[in-house]
């Protein structure tokens, strides 16, 4: 026993040391971009476009796991801070930070760094950043404070568990207090493992090995080149030929996922949610949808499975406002959606008590309520419309498509110049305080439909605020049915895509509930 | 002739203003402005942020204003500052011209090269099989789509030779950089070519049945001798006419070839710039495109002055 014991050790040891040596230090990443990226600051902007190029560029004071393949409140490991400690009353967060860590301009790191940055996001310091994105991410903090170069304190008004998953995001690196904001959307500075190095406009980002890294030993590679290649069929032939180690992330549609992996079967490849769910907005204050008759007849007409066949030959998933499981952690169960009206398996039958409403607000076949469909003039939200445009027709509701100049669309979602849109949106992380305070609190700007329920804004607090993972997911459930059957935002589908690599590539590890994350590369190493 | 080429030069200067003055309205028309599509990426709506953006860029300010500061600048060769990536306009632009004008160098090259020759072929082997062959595959080249032509030729060189011929980084050599732009040259001249190639053949048709042409054959002259010297020259008028729209339409449409082969050039530049609103970018990239329109159409008017000396004569 005691030698099969020994045996065992050795053989682990070896395994490990052999998983050590195995990594193979430089080379150049080679990976697709989808697009051209709004600039480089990560803080100024909302699409994964600017993060995952960027993120290698800079540290946080937390992350996911990089090791995790989920993103999860206790899968917080530390990053430029050591620890960090809540007071008893947890509206007091003490992080300690690293010593000795510099910026890639050879200034010292900080304190003051992260008291700055937390000072722009939350709007305390005003004009330094053009965006500011997520400052209802940073609701929760009254203030930060520093006692001394490695410590910073952040006291909040409130209890509120899961900002450690905000400070953990891809979208929330820390920032350089002495280097102006314009410079960071067009030449970042960081900690990170990364240097930048190059933006060409539509053509290439690079960024390369940061010879003084503060982790030793990282990271592997010599340099990452990023190649805008916006043509989505270009990009698949360039990952077949092998003139690329990895796609851009969620780049790849189910379907192009399969063919690529039939083409090359060597070919890794993961289909995960993309963060992004197609929802429609209704305007309540706008005649005659200020009626909640009609907007739960809308809301019935949806046959959410049809538009997962139509878009993405059934892998779309169907959920609430948070992402559904396995990949998503605060999504309803399939028994709880059951429940939820308008989620039946039957519908049919949700089709004619919504043609039922309709029928007593004297709408028929003969006299079909006329409206336009709002959307942006892309493909992903105007096929989504089409296809609500049909489901409406069910309920006597003939419906025109509007397709929007994308400089156009978010103006006049803004103005709330619509009757009636179908929306498209990106949550940064898998976590109820986003979802629900960034699109559903009363006066939130990004809150289109103008919902505004101060009974449910007190849960939605109450959510936050909760210690117990399963108490608080039970209580975010009964938040989102609410949220669904009062016809809010309704959620049309939960978006999925797929990211490949060659075999080549090693230390890849996507967070399956989340794109934004994971994309620092200090783990990443070749073997060409 | 120079009074001739004065006139034409300030023509020039008068269509040179005249675009100036309609791109800078049409763009101040399209709805949505950089402050719009910087939101839009961002998909959060600050009115205080926005209209800070939009004065910190001038947008506040009247149009005559605006654009007195725009060709104020540009005579000055002050092309102001790049809206999206805060760089000067020029920094941006001159990289990106020498990208397009090789890739339109060859692929002109390409179209004359097997235009003209084939043109010529055809039509003086007319109705044999040879013509026919010529004109089926020149009428399929006018028809198809280049940017399906490009991804079928993309596929195929990725099936058959494992091999990509698409541009992910800047040549390091002059070989290098000819064979980089040969495949996505030649697929964009093929079209080009087909133009040329039929348009050279009813051409040199109309002239071989003129009665010089027959003159020149019984004073015993060589076949040779009567199509290249006495034919093909005279034939050649509508021929550089083409080669000139062509040239035009190579260095600003070349939008759909350098998506397909990701060439980083002036067409993809543009149509990107004209997504974000992104005036200086715009403004003056479409100068650009102007200024070597006008400029190749004055060349070709010249060229029919050396070509034709009976419009020598007449100017």
């Amino acid at each position: 026993m005691k030698r099969s014991g020994f045996l065992l050790a050795v053989a682990c040891l070896l395994g490990l040391s052999h998983a050590a040596l195995a990594q193979k230090q430089g080379g150049t990443l080679r990976v697709t971009h989808r697009d051209n990226p709004p600039s480089a600051s990560i803080l100024e902007e909302a699409t994964i476009s600017t993060d995952m190029p960027f993120m290698a560029v800079f540290n946080n004071l937390v992350v996911f796991d990089p090791a995790s393949p989920v993103n999860r409140l206790d899968k917080v490991v530390p990053d430029l801070a050591t620890s960090w400690a809540w007071t008893d009353d947890d509206r007091t967060l003490t992080f300690k930070l690293h010593h000795g860590v510099k910026w890639h301009d050879g200034q010292p790191f900080t304190s003051a760094d992260v008291k700055c940055t937390w000072d722009m996001l939350t709007g305390k310091v005003q004009g330094k950043l053009r965006k500011n994105p997520r400052k209802t991410w940073w609701f929760n903090i009254k203030d930060v404070v520093t006692d001394g170069d490695d410590t910073v304190i952040f006291h909040l008004y409130d209890p509120q568990p899961s900002i450690m998953a905000m400070f953990a995001g891809g979208f929330s690196p820390v920032y350089p207090c002495h280097v102006p904001a314009n410079e960071m959307r067009t030449h970042p500075i960081g900690t990170g493992p990364f240097k930048f190095e190059s933006f060409k406009q539509n053509e290439s980002i690079r960024l390369v090995r940061n010879p003084d890294y503060w982790k030793p030993g990282k990271p592997y590679l010599d340099a990452i080149e990023y190649t805008i290649i916006p043509n989505r069929s270009t990009m698949v032939l360039a990952m077949a030929a092998g003139k690329f180690d990895l796609s851009f992330t969620s780049d790849l549609t189910p379907e192009l996922t399969k063919s690529l992996m039939e083409q090359v079967p060597t070919m890794q490849c993961v289909l995960q949610p993309t963060n992004t769910q197609g929802n429609l907005l209704v305007n309540r204050e706008r005649p005659p949808f200020d009626n909640e008759q009609i907007r739960k007849a809308m809301v019935l007409s949806i046959d959410r499975k049809a538009f997962s066949d139509i878009l993405s030959q059934g892998v779309f998933q169907v959920g609430g406002a948070n992402m559904p499981p396995p990949e998503g952690f605060w999504g309803w169960s399939k028994e709880y959606m059951e429940t939820v009206a308008g989620y039946g398996a039957d519908v049919e039958k949700s089709r004619e008590q919504g043609r039922a409403i309709m029928k007593a607000l004297g709408y028929g076949p003969d006299n079909m309520l006329q409206l336009k469909v709002t959307t942006r003039n892309i493909p992903d939200y105007r096929d989504a419309a089409v296809i609500l445009i049909d489901h409406l027709k069910s309920i006597y509701i003939q419906a025109e498509l509007e397709p929007l100049d994308s400089s156009v669309w978010y103006a006049r979602l803004a103005r709330k110049d619509f009757s009636v849109a179908m929306n498209v949106q990106g949550t940064g992380i898998d976590d109820p305080d986003v979802q629900f305070f960034e699109n559903f609190l009363c006066g939130s700007e990004r809150n289109y439909t103008s919902y505004c329920n101060a009974d449910l804004e007190k849960l939605f607090h109450k959510q936050s605020q909760m210690k117990d993972i399963d108490a608080r997911r039970k209580l975010v459930w009964d938040i989102d049915k609410k949220l669904q059957e009062d016809g809010a935002r309704p959620v049309v589908f939960h978006a999925e895509a797929g990211t490949c690599w060659w075999p080549r590539v090693h230390g890849i590890n996507i967070a399956k509930n989340s794109i934004y994350n994971h994309w620092r590369f200090e783990d990443v190493w070749l073997d060409r | 002739m120079i009074q001739y080429t004065l006139r034409r030069l300030g023509l020039m200067a008068v269509t040179l203003f005249g675009v100036s003055v309609a791109i800078f309205v049409l763009l101040r028309i399209v709805p949505g402005n950089i402050a719009d599509i910087l939101f839009d990426s961002a998909g959060m709506i600050d009115p205080a942020e926005k209209q800070q953006i939009v004065k910190d860029l001038g947008l506040d300010l009247p149009l005559v204003t605006q654009y007195a500061h725009w060709i104020g600048g540009l005579l000055h060769g002050d092309l102001g500052y790049s809206y999206v990536s805060e760089k000067p306009v020029l920094d941006e632009i001159l990289p990106r011209i020498p990208i397009t004008a090789r890739l339109a160098g060859l692929a002109l090259l390409f179209a004359i090269c097997t235009g003209v020759p084939f043109g010529v072929i055809s039509a003086v082997r007319q109705n044999s099989w040879l013509d026919y062959l010529l004109r089926v595959v020149s009428l399929a080249a006018l028809s198809m789509p280049s940017f399906w032509l490009g991804l079928l030729v993309l596929m195929a060189f990725v099936n058959w030779l494992g091999l990509l011929p698409i541009y992910d980084k800047a040549p390091a050599t002059t070989g290098a950089a000819i064979l980089m732009y040969c495949v996505p040259a030649a697929t964009v001249g093929l079209r080009s070519s087909a133009l040329i190639m039929r348009l050279t053949r009813s051409s040199m048709l109309e002239v071989l049945r003129q009665d010089y042409v027959r003159t020149a054959r019984s004073k015993g002259l060589s076949e040779a001798a009567v199509t290249f010297t006495h034919a093909l020259r005279n034939a050649m008028l509508p021929v550089i006419t083409v080669i000139g729209i062509e040239t035009a339409f190579l260095f600003g449409g070349l939008i759909v070839t350098e998506t397909v082969f990701n060439i980083p050039g002036v067409a993809r530049f543009l149509v990107e710039a004209i997504r974000w609103r992104d005036y200086p970018m715009v403004q003056n990239l479409v100068m650009f495109i102007a200024i070597v329109v006008v400029s190749v159409n004055l060349i070709v008017d010249l060229a029919y002055m050396l070509v034709d000396p009976r419009i020598r004569l007449r100017t």
